[in-house]
């Protein structure tokens, strides 16, 4: 994704989507390059030496350790999926490296001494954290490859005993916070990629948000995959403690490569009595080339836990990634808690997408709320899988599912995958779905008006996602617009 | 400024305009009448390029230019503006934001400088005023929900906003009540210049009674059949298109 930060001019003069295409002028994927970095790269292979070697590269206590072979026994035991409406050619786990950090030792004192061709990838990817801190407010955590290279605004974030750091430091510095609640909202057990993750995740963040305190920002932290051959597995932690609040934002890319790489994260949200998180995703790892060569697999497991009154919020705008299997979920267990999940999926040339959500209803008086748009173009296949389970004992449940395909051209495919299951007399629940095809009218209207006719598709489509971008930080809306437009340049006419 | 020699016309192989001829200079107002099936939306049509009609013979030159040659987009940015019988639903994009996209393209090609948020949105209480548009339709999405004399009316006010050479008015009449026919019928007078002409498309005469034509056309089986003043109009509403054919 573009990350540069447009925000104040947007503040200024409004945005359409005229200025967006006007920005637009790369049609290529915007962000393969290779940073040529000393990695610390760990041998391909996957074996109980290579995970007590990455344990030890991170001085990792005892406990971690054993979590992670653990793992890793369980892992061996299980078998990849193969449910998804997905085919493609099974990653070899052997062939793998799995872990590479960037030989840089020591610790930055400050900004200045951080390695100038690692602030270059940062500013081609239009994140100085300079600009950053002068201008947008944002805190970021940068991770490149597996391990955390800066992190901003710490100090300040302390001050309200916010915890927003890199996962390894969490591990050093809150052990007891990590010990907690790390592996409670996604066991290792769950599925073969958080098995897979549980025992060799290599970096990641974690954030913790006191009693009662409301975040005063928006914390981003950007992902990407640097070194060839390496495999990403991330472990996001953020729990909101009491009546708190936190808006958190991930962003993705990744370098061009030829083969397939294997990016399997595990993302765990906690929100206790009345907290509430907002997690918005804007993920465009690459998705291969327009033959369907290359591209990242994009195996994430993410789930969130509501404990009583508590409000988990998933946004998500996926346009990357040449295979995709993803569904951001809640458990609602508290009484009275509330999951919403806004997707939109977008497919291009021969990417396959398999997304939804799970919304898992407990407690009493639960909510939840899923819309998912999903968009095809080209020759690619894009499905919603969902699941709307209502537990017997959860009284006066409610649901409301909305999931519209738009389709472009006459190669790719949209399908929709409901699943219900109410074991409660009481519960109310709706779907709605609709599939509908860019309509020649309304492109001849645009064009009609003098609008081109890939500026007309950018603003139908806009228009068809608005309820979705609605739901993310501004900033980040006018970024995943500008993604949208991108991803589905020339695929009409 | 639009001359149309000989135009032949055909939808799906079924040919619609039958070597029709018309000239239209600026500051005109032309009126086209005919019966159901004479062909008047399909003249609106291939003027503005839908690609569903094939042009199999004879030229249309808009402004110098051979108008057949262009794009539909291009056509629209040389100041061809068609009011649609049918105007079409964007859901989710808002009124103010299609027409700013579509402004800022015209203004481009015309070598202008995009219009500041300001200009732009004083542009728009002014025009919609014209047509009595209410504020709040300029930020609601393209003519969803819109009443039908409501869309008729956003099509005024975006004619009015982009300042066309050429406006065709396709049935911009039909399924309008009397008080949004007056308002309709104003606004385009409004915009009257002696720069720019209109063609106003109808199968009713009440239409030019507000809108008062240079010139009545009567369009049957794909040709004009005949030609004159104001009271032509008049003389049709009275005796009907049998007249015409017999």
């Amino acid at each position: 994704m573009r990350l540069r930060r447009i925000f104040f001019r947007i503040v200024m003069a409004g945005y359409t989507e005229n200025e967006l295409a006007e920005d637009l002028n790369q049609q290529e994927y915007r962000y393969g390059f290779v940073t040529d970095i000393a990695s610390d790269v760990a041998p391909a292979g996957l074996d109980e030496q290579v995970i007590r070697w990455i344990s030890e590269k991170k001085k990792e206590p005892q406990w971690l350790l054993e979590f992670r072979l653990k793992a890793f026994e369980v892992w061996k035991s299980m078998e990849e999926p193969a449910w998804a409406h997905v085919a493609y050619q099974k990653p070899d786990f052997q062939a793998i490296s799995y872990y590479a950090a960037p030989k840089q030792s020591k610790k930055y004192e400050s900004w200045d001494d951080v390695d100038p061709e690692m602030k270059e990838t940062m500013s081609k990817l239009g994140i100085s954290l300079e600009e950053q801190q002068r201008l947008t407010g944002v805190a970021v955590d940068f991770v490149m490859d597996s391990v955390s290279v800066g992190t901003s605004f710490k100090a300040k974030l302390a001050e309200l005993g916010i915890v927003f750091c890199s996962f390894s430091e969490a591990v050093q510095e809150h052990p007891d916070l990590v010990k907690k609640y790390l592996g409670t909202v996604v066991p290792m057990t769950d599925n073969f990629y958080a098995a897979l993750n549980s025992a060799v995740f290599s970096d990641g963040s974690f954030c913790y948000i006191p009693k009662g305190v409301r975040c005063p920002m928006e914390l981003s932290t950007y992902f990407r995959i640097n070194a060839g051959g390496t495999g990403q597995f991330e472990r996001t932690l953020v729990v909101a403690d009491e009546s708190s609040y936190v808006s958190y934002l991930e962003g993705c890319t990744a370098p061009q490569r030829d083969e397939n790489q294997l990016h399997a994260a595990v993302v765990e949200l906690v929100a206790l009595d009345q907290a509430e998180i907002k997690y918005s995703t804007v993920q465009n790892w690459y998705p291969g080339d327009k033959e369907g060569k290359g591209g990242v697999f994009n195996f994430v497991t993410k789930r969130g836990m509501c404990e009583t009154q508590a409000k988990i919020s998933w946004t998500q705008v996926e346009t990357g990634s040449a295979v995709t299997w993803k569904y951001p979920s809640c458990v609602l267990k508290g009484d009275g808690s509330i999951g919403e999940f806004y997707s939109v999926a977008v497919t291009n040339n021969f990417q396959q997408a398999d997304t939804g959500t799970k919304m898992i209803h407990l407690g009493k008086n639960t909510k939840s709320t899923i819309i998912s748009k999903g968009i095809s173009a080209g020759k690619s296949q894009n499905s919603y899988r969902g699941l709307v389970q209502i537990h017997a004992q959860a009284e006066n449940a409610r649901n409301f599912s909305q999931c519209d395909s738009l389709l472009m051209g006459s190669e790719c495919g949209a399908h929709t995958f409901p699943y219900i299951e109410c074991k409660n007399a009481g519960a109310q629940i709706e779907h709605e779905a609709t599939t509908s095809k860019i309509g020649e009218d309304q492109l001849f209207y645009c064009q009609q008006r003098g609008i081109s006719e890939e500026k007309a598709i950018s603003l139908i489509v806009n228009g068809y996602c608005k309820e979705v971008l609605n739901q993310l930080p501004m900033e980040f809306a006018v970024e995943a617009q500008k993604l949208l437009s991108i991803s589905l340049e020339g695929s009409v006419g | 400024m639009l001359e149309i020699k000989a135009l032949h016309a055909s939808i799906n192989g079924n040919e619609i305009l039958k070597g029709l001829n018309l000239t239209v200079k600026p500051g005109e107002v032309h009126a086209i009448m005919g019966p159901n099936g004479a062909g008047k939306s399909t003249l609106a049509s291939v003027l503005a390029g839908k690609e569903d009609y094939e042009v199999t013979s004879g030229e249309i030159v808009f402004d110098g230019k051979d108008l057949l040659e262009l794009s539909v987009e291009e056509r629209a940015r040389e100041g061809v503006f068609l009011a649609f019988q049918y105007p079409v639903e964007i859901p989710g994009v808002s009124n103010v934001n299609f027409l700013k996209t579509a402004m800022n393209e015209i203004r481009e090609h015309r070598g202008l400088p995009a219009l500041s948020a300001k200009e732009f949105l004083s542009l728009v209480k002014e025009k919609s005023a014209l047509v009595e548009l209410d504020a709040t339709l300029a930020s609601r999405a393209v003519n969803e929900g819109f009443s039908g004399g409501e869309k008729k009316r956003n099509e005024i006010f975006q004619m009015a906003m982009l300042e066309p050479k050429l406006a065709v008015l396709d049935e911009t009449d039909s399924g309008l009540d009397i008080d949004a026919l007056r308002i309709v019928a104003q606004g385009v007078n409004t915009l009257k210049t002696s720069d720019n002409a209109t063609l106003v498309i109808t199968h009713y005469q009440r239409l030019l009674d507000y809108i008062v034509p240079d010139y009545v056309h009567v369009l049957f089986d794909g040709k004009i059949v005949k030609t004159g003043g104001k009271e032509l109009a008049l003389e049709l509403e009275e005796k009907g298109y049998d007249w015409i054919k017999s």
